[in-house]
């Protein structure tokens, strides 16, 4: 039998442009702007500027590395930008009651578990549409927010508790350091585990994936309920920025990870996705937000461009699929 | 509308030298034959053989890479499905292109309803449904909606939309694989009827006695070349049929060498669940390859469905080596070593997206794993490598994405990835529909050499000559329940055709 020799006849080519692109155009497009932006803009580069992207970038880049698993598994998430709200709440009104942080904060995080399992058990086992099921979620969170808070704004006195926001560790910023642990962790997660493999199995082919054996319910009731979790860290992390719990932060948020995610290159449908998306998409989107404040542009027009970037980013998705 | 349709009549349709290929596939080479009006030509050939590839030229679906058709004295090419019912071509496909949802009369005017600003004349509708349907279906209320008729009845709808649509060349693909036998007489009358009014018509079929029976003339087909045309059907027989289409003897193609026969492996005794009328009951044992025919719609694929954990089973006990199984999930029957090889690869087998590497490895991965869930890369590249140069599975490399493979070298990767699990008992859906000759020849001999090594092997196929050809034993199964069973020696096409064949209610 020659089948070596047929394996080999096929020629091999050293570099696939086409696959450089599809991994990478979005990355470069990342460092294009970046250095666009440097060579343009007064006052880019100051440290004070890169300080405060950083903190921008924090949130949106938490969140994203686990909506990351939520669009590879081909669903997603609206419920975020209320469970941030909400425990920032729950850590603030728990610490209040209790005068502590590890409680408050554990307390939050163990809501957003609670969220993120609701919200994975009723899309994997009732089979029910993951739109309608975080749509869902999303309301009553905000609601759960403003019943603990009775609507306004939770302060927090607990010192220790600003260390997520306002603490430093070698001159960093805590929540730039939780957001490259996050990346590299999801990131890590996504390429060397079964669990990161059989997310983008279920959002390539959910029927082929279960006929091999996947654990294709256990795994999206994961993929949810660690979007919750991390949520709520998020929640937390902008709490201590703000030194208070406040119910109607992050609304539309969801939407800008999302946004983020898919401009990054992860695929609305499922079955793409990289850590390297998500980080270009964030990076993309802070920087332009950015530049369009130190150019003082009108936050109407900010909109405006927004959406304009992300429908060119989704158009783009649709070639690439082709 | 009306002066096209004017134009059309008599006239005969011709395929001049086409020729299509695929990305490293030749499905058609330089057809050449004629069609005459008034009569109904037959396509014949084995699965895989072209017939639907030049169904999809006729229909606008693709394109020839060279080549025309010729319809009466103009040449010409269609360069989309619009373009080709423009100029009087109607192709009635296996899966009708009917929308279940929506009523009888809005499928038959889909795309031109009578409106008036954007306003639907309900009333206008009704009576111009009634119109097509007279003569052809007068039973079926153009209000009733399509997803309620049966599969026959659906088909007289979707021939009522191709008339009003002004067809004069038909084209039939397998019209009568899932129909009864009252519901194809039916068929059959109104076909007659369509030749005498003067139209063209192609008939795919597989039904040797059905060829005989209504065609004029046929036309055969193998690997993607035209062998031969009868102009006249008394000119052939069906044995002369058979040996065209398949070219060299059937023993050299499916290789069938007898094994010796292990002890039982699966057995299942009174088996009820979704998709089955009667209780099934059987054995396979190791090293045995069963057969299961019939036609689609039998049950054949809802039984391998209730083998392999997808759907639950309401009654009956499977015994795998005497131990009872309980199966309330793929993973069960996997856990087990039941593997199955779904029909649909695209739907159901294939991640299509991930590469040949992932889709091979994403089952037997866990095992393999430290802890159970961080990959081991060199395990992970070793076993794609190993199995894709077993079973020469043809990609550049590993990491190439599996959609852009060919359906037979998809079908291997499958293979592959039950290959690298531990394996007892094998099930293969179609395992090669729309696969070319010879990645079937190479599926084939996998079959044979996993049964050689002791594994019970059940091939679910349509195609008859394909388990007359590998099987050991056949199970026939008709509307749900099994309706006999035949040793290899016994097996026969007319035998096998008349289990297969519902029963006649009337």
């Amino acid at each position: 039998m020659s089948t070596q020799n047929n394996a080999l006849a096929v020629p091999r080519r050293s570099f696939d442009t086409r696959r450089f692109i599809d991994d990478w155009a979005m990355m470069l497009a990342a460092l294009a702007i970046f250095v666009l932006c440097t060579l343009f803009i007064d006052n880019f580069l100051s440290p004070l500027n890169m300080r405060g992207l950083g903190l921008a970038i924090s949130t949106t880049g938490i969140v994203a590395c686990t909506m990351l698993f939520c669009l590879a598994s081909g669903h997603f998430d609206l419920s975020v930008g209320s469970v941030i709200a909400c425990a920032g709440v729950v850590a603030a009104v728990v610490m209040r009651e209790f005068n502590s942080v590890a409680l408050g904060v554990t307390a939050a995080l163990a809501m957003g578990l609670c969220v993120g399992l609701i919200n994975g058990l009723v899309i994997a086992k009732l089979k029910i549409n993951a739109l309608i099921t975080t749509l869902a979620t999303m309301q009553i969170v905000r609601g759960l927010g403003y019943i603990f808070s009775n609507g306004k704004a939770v302060g927090v006195m607990e010192e220790k508790f600003f260390i997520f926001g306002n603490g430093q560790m070698f001159g960093v910023p805590v929540p730039i350091l939780i957001t490259l642990v996050c990346i590299l962790f999801f990131g890590w997660l996504l390429n060397y585990t079964t669990f990161g493999r059989n997310t983008l199995a279920i959002g390539g082919n959910e029927e082929a994936a279960l006929l091999a054996g996947v654990h294709v319910d256990r795994t999206k009731i994961i993929i949810f309920a660690m979007q919750g979790v991390i949520g709520a860290l998020a929640g937390v992390v902008l709490a201590s920025r703000m030194t208070s719990g406040q119910p109607m932060i992050g609304q539309g948020f969801e939407l800008t990870v999302i946004s983020a995610c898919v401009l990054g290159g992860v695929s609305l449908a499922g079955g793409i996705g990289m850590i390297r998306h998500v980080i270009a998409g964030v990076l993309i989107l802070a920087v332009i937000e950015n530049a369009m404040n130190l150019k003082n542009i009108d936050t109407f027009y900010q909109y405006v461009i927004r959406g304009t970037i992300l429908l060119l980013a989704v158009v783009i998705d649709r070639f690439k699929q082709r | 509308m009306e002066a096209l349709q004017q134009s059309v009549q008599g006239e005969s349709l011709a395929f001049q030298g086409i020729v299509k290929t695929f990305p490293g596939v030749k499905a058609l080479s330089d057809i050449n034959f004629t069609a005459r009006p008034g009569s109904v030509h037959a396509l014949m050939g084995e699965n895989g053989a072209g017939k639907s590839t030049l169904l999809k030229i006729l229909g606008g679906y693709y394109q020839p890479s060279s080549g025309h058709l010729r319809i009466g004295d103009r040449d010409m090419v269609f360069k989309n499905t619009a373009d080709s019912i423009r100029n009087g071509v109607a192709v009635i496909h296996q899966e009708l292109q009917l929308v279940p949802e929506m009523t009888v009369a809005e499928n038959l005017f889909l795309g031109h309803l009578p409106a008036r600003y954007g306003i639907v004349n309900r009333g206008r509708l009704r009576q111009q449904a009634l119109q097509l349907l007279k003569g052809l279906a007068e039973e079926i209320d153009p209000n009733t909606r399509v997803g309620r008729l049966s599969l026959g009845q659906r088909q007289l709808v979707e021939i009522a939309k191709s008339l009003s649509r002004g067809a004069h060349v038909i084209a039939f693909d397998e019209p009568t694989s899932s129909l009864s036998a009252r519901e194809t007489e039916r068929l059959m009358a109104i076909i007659a009827r369509l030749r005498d009014e003067g139209k063209v018509i192609l008939y795919v079929s597989h039904r040797m006695e059905e060829v005989f029976h209504i065609c004029d003339a046929v036309t055969i087909f193998k690997d993607g070349r035209h062998v031969r045309t009868f102009e006249h059907m008394s000119e052939t027989t069906p044995d002369q049929l058979i040996t065209c289409m398949v070219g060299r003897s059937l023993d050299d193609i499916y290789d069938y060498r007898p094994r010796e026969k292990g002890e039982a492996c699966l057995n299942v005794s009174d088996l009820m669940g979704h998709g089955l009328q009667k209780p099934v009951s059987f054995e396979v044992c190791q090293g045995e390859i069963l057969g299961l025919f019939g036609l689609v719609g039998a049950g054949r694929t809802e039984l391998l469905r209730l083998l392999s954990g997808l759907e639950r089973h309401s009654a009956g006990v499977l015994r795998l080596k005497g131990d009872e199984l309980t199966l309330r999930n793929p993973r069960d029957a996997i856990a087990a070593g039941i593997l199955l090889c779904p029909e649909d690869r695209k739907k159901e087998g294939i991640v299509p997206l991930g590469s040949v590497a992932e889709n091979i490895n994403i089952s037997a991965r866990p095992r393999h794993a430290s802890w159970g869930c961080l990959l081991q890369g060199r395990w992970e590249k070793e076993n794609a490598e190993k199995q894709i140069r077993a079973l020469n599975v043809k990609t550049p490399t590993p990491y190439q994405k599996i959609k852009n493979l060919s359906g037979g070298n998809q079908q291997k990767a499958i293979l592959g990835r039950w290959l690298s699990m531990p394996m007892k008992v094998l099930l293969l859906d179609e395992p090669t529909r729309g696969i070319d000759i010879g990645a079937k020849s190479e599926i084939y001999q996998i079959i044979h050499s996993l049964a050689a090594k002791g594994i019970a092997v059940i091939v679910v196929s349509s195609d008859l000559m394909e388990v007359m050809g590998i099987a050991d034993r056949i199970m026939v199964m008709s509307e749900g329940a099994v309706t006999g069973e035949l040793a290899r020696a016994e097996a026969t096409e007319e035998r096998l055709l008349e289990l297969a064949l519902p029963r006649t209610r009337a």
